[in-house]
């Protein structure tokens, strides 16, 4: 796929891969040798019908193309630029045995675009006719498994009022993933679908708060608890406190969320230093040192205890900041930041690592090398190692269990200890995917469906 | 969305608004705060409920002017309706029978403490509330606080009303005159601070509400963390609430410091917005 060249891309927040033409996803489309048992379906947690949407792409039906991914895919345009598709579909399409998979992602992006961009999709769905089955069910939050499972419990004929505690809609996709790499007007009109389907969606609301899951109980026949990882976790090193030291969740909410470049436009301030540091090694990572770029870092360093090819962001996501010019400094671990006399960041002192035996994952350990300690001069730290589930609702619901790290334990089809209450996504899991929160969500609407019908 | 159903300027700067957000005021607790996005380029900033009535479903905010989004928000006249409440947030006070409770409120803290000395009183406390003010005319909630308090005693920074001096001279003579069993107080940080001190020798546990930095005031940024017994803690849901004595009050004036210059151009930037509205 086309893509922006680093030097130009790296000065705003537009999209960085320019999506198909026509003409080149036909192409890609009739490279689909149509397996009779398509492996690609199973390596798709929501198990798009891959080889059916493809077929017509290839006939240039691409209406009908649409059609086909949201029988099972609510998000294809979503899903199409965030899903790590080298470890899912594209991973399983058998002509990666012997060259390049079919770009799977890529088309599905393609046909969501086109869909969008010639036609109005809120005008080709109709709310669903309420019926005598249809009951009403409370989601608690608007990321990609609340969305899923409304949307799909809504097409089924129920009634779904989803709560989200922020101001905006659409969870990690809004206030995480930043423009460049899913623009927000697309996930705007992704939730204007849902609620075109019938979904009630009720923000500034703290299911925990304002409602406990028992009074929600009370009104709604079933609950899905879809209220993401968000709480985030810092190193316990000295310096953490200081100011320039940002979590990666406060770096991109600012930014994402609040617009914080367009102060005082916008009121929201951020401090983006000169030199600015990111630690961490997934796709939060990247997507703050590529915001640090853009926001005017002349430095931007990515620190990460292993190395490169260890990192668990996606490989396309990697070489995007790379080639726009960050810096990553591999193999070494902050042990403290310190202060420049006023209470501000001014360096980060880390340990150099080497790589040691493979630990429970199987990825090699990364081991200090004694007395290699070397600093760099900073302004600005975004702590991006990672997130644990919110632990909110699950301490305001007392019967409610989770596993000792924070997640909520649910059986196979998304029951919790409560019930008529089911879970998904990274209060489950812990930070996942995108699409793994939609298939639980999926599965969790399939499942209540079953229980009340 | 909530209406703005009343509007009261109770000192320079200083103004309540009553707000129809009955989701809110059925469940608020002495001690919680709201986060409010007065119009749509605003911040998310956290205020305390002042009072929640649960039958007519309405909550009290008091805010002073201090920046632009407080700027915005002093903007908005009654019917108009607020874009984004959130609430309630953070632990709520904990209320029991202490015995005798000395409550302070510093600034626009006073209005703070009215609900945590209300339910105080209610569970039969005997409450001694201080507040104070750099002079009369910033002392709001006055008549209020001393119908709830047992007693209520005040001091201004000029002695234009009772007491000159600081809540903490006060705070001095009533420990050395009874067995006081707790104290609270909220307000500034070098107001809550000092308390902190005059108590310590004395062994008496002092909680203070804490007012940093927050954003999502939900939990998940971390912005709002503070040192407390060497710990970090979200004061958004862990707080704002904390026992004094363990809190690192220096860590927590450092981190209410690094947007002081942009809130300053903030402010100029929406008093020329409100000026160009205004025509």
């Amino acid at each position: 796929m086309n893509e922006r060249a680093a030097s130009e891309r790296k000065k705003d927040f537009k999209e960085v891969p320019l999506g198909y033409t026509p003409e080149q996803a036909i192409a890609e489309a009739k490279r689909c040798i149509q397996c009779k048992k398509p492996l690609c379906v199973k390596g798709c947690p929501v198990e798009i019908n891959i080889p059916a949407f493809i077929k017509v792409i290839a006939e240039g039906s691409f209406d009908k193309a649409a059609k086909k991914i949201k029988e099972t895919n609510a998000l294809p345009a979503i899903c199409g630029r965030v899903c790590p598709q080298e470890e899912q579909c594209e991973r399983e399409c058998i002509l990666a045995v012997k060259g390049e998979p079919i770009a799977i992602g890529n088309l599905e992006r393609f046909v969501a675009d086109y869909e969008r961009e010639t036609s109005n999709p809120k005008l080709q769905t109709s709310k669903q006719p309420k019926t005598s089955k249809s009951k009403k069910i409370a989601v608690i939050g608007s990321g990609p498994a609340g969305l899923t499972c409304a949307g799909n419990l809504a097409r089924l004929g129920h009634q779904v009022t989803i709560f989200e505690s922020l101001h905006v809609t659409g969870g990690v996709l809004t206030y995480g993933i930043p423009e460049f790499r899913l623009p927000k007007a697309i996930v705007n009109l992704e939730v204007e679908y849902i609620k075109s389907l019938g979904v009630e969606v009720k923000t500034d609301m703290l299911i925990g708060n304002v409602f406990t899951i028992e009074e929600l109980l009370k009104d709604y026949q079933g609950v899905f608890i879809g209220s993401g990882a968000g709480l985030p976790k810092f190193m316990k090193i000295p310096g953490e406190n200081l100011d320039g030291v940002y979590s990666a969740n406060e770096y991109l909410f600012r930014i994402n969320m609040m617009k914080a470049w367009q102060f005082p436009e916008s009121l929201t301030p951020i401090k983006i230093g000169k030199r600015v540091a990111v630690v961490g090694g997934g796709n939060v990572a990247m997507d703050a040192a590529r915001v640090s770029l853009r926001l005017g870092a002349e430095e931007v360093f990515l620190i990460y205890r292993r190395t490169k090819d260890e990192m668990p962001a996606r490989k396309e996501e990697v070489h995007h900041a790379e080639d726009e010019g960050v810096v990553f400094k591999s193999l070494a671990l902050p042990l403290e930041y310190q202060e420049d006399g006023n209470g501000w960041v001014k360096l980060a002192r880390c340990q150099q690592m080497k790589l040691g035996e493979p630990d429970a994952s199987g990825r090699q350990r990364p081991v200090p090398i004694e007395r290699e300690i070397f600093d760099i001069p900073v302004d600005t730290v975004v702590c991006a190692i990672g997130n644990s589930p919110n632990p909110l609702v699950p301490q305001r619901t007392p019967n409610l269990k989770t596993e000792k790290w924070g997640g909520v334990i649910i059986t196979e089809d998304g029951a919790t200890s409560i019930a008529g209450v089911y879970a998904g996504g990274d209060i489950v899991r812990g930070a996942a995917t995108v699409i793994s929160a939609m298939g639980d969500g999926k599965r969790a609407a399939k499942a209540i469906h079953k229980l009340l019908a | 969305m909530p209406k703005i159903l009343k509007k009261e300027k109770l000192a320079e700067n200083i103004s309540r608004i009553i707000v129809d957000a009955p989701h809110i005021a059925r469940v608020a607790k002495p001690g919680n705060f709201i986060v409010i996005i007065p119009t749509a380029n605003a911040e998310r900033i956290p205020l305390t409920i002042a009072d929640a009535d649960v039958e007519k479903g309405t909550i009290s905010i008091i805010f002073q002017v201090v920046g632009g989004t407080t700027r915005l928000l002093d903007s908005l006249k009654v019917g108009d309706e607020i874009p984004h409440l959130l609430g309630p947030l953070g632990t709520p006070s904990h209320i029991e029978k202490f015995g005798t409770v000395v409550v302070i409120g510093g600034g626009v803290g006073i209005a703070e403490i009215y609900p945590v000395v209300k339910a105080l009183k209610a569970v039969g406390n005997k409450v001694i509330t201080i507040i104070g003010a750099r002079c009369e005319n910033l002392l709001i909630y006055k008549k209020e606080l001393g119908e709830q308090s047992t007693k209520l005693r005040v001091t201004t920074d000029d002695g234009s009303c009772g007491r000159q001096g600081f809540v903490s001279d006060e705070l001095k003579d009533i420990i050395a005159a009874e067995k006081v069993d707790l104290v609270i107080a909220v307000g500034p940080v070098p107001m809550m601070r000092v308390c902190c001190e005059v108590t310590r020798p004395h062994k008496i546990k002092t909680v203070v509400s804490l007012n940093p930095i927050m954003l999502d005031a939900t939990g998940m940024c971390g912005v709002c963390r503070v040192t407390v017994g060497g710990q970090t803690k979200f004061a958004c849901v862990e707080g704002p609430e904390f026992d004094g004595h363990e809190v690192d009050f220096a860590d927590l004036v450092a981190r209410l410091k690094p947007y002081k210059d942009m809130e300053k151009k903030a402010l100029d930037h929406v008093c020329k917005l409100v000026e160009k509205l205004r025509g």
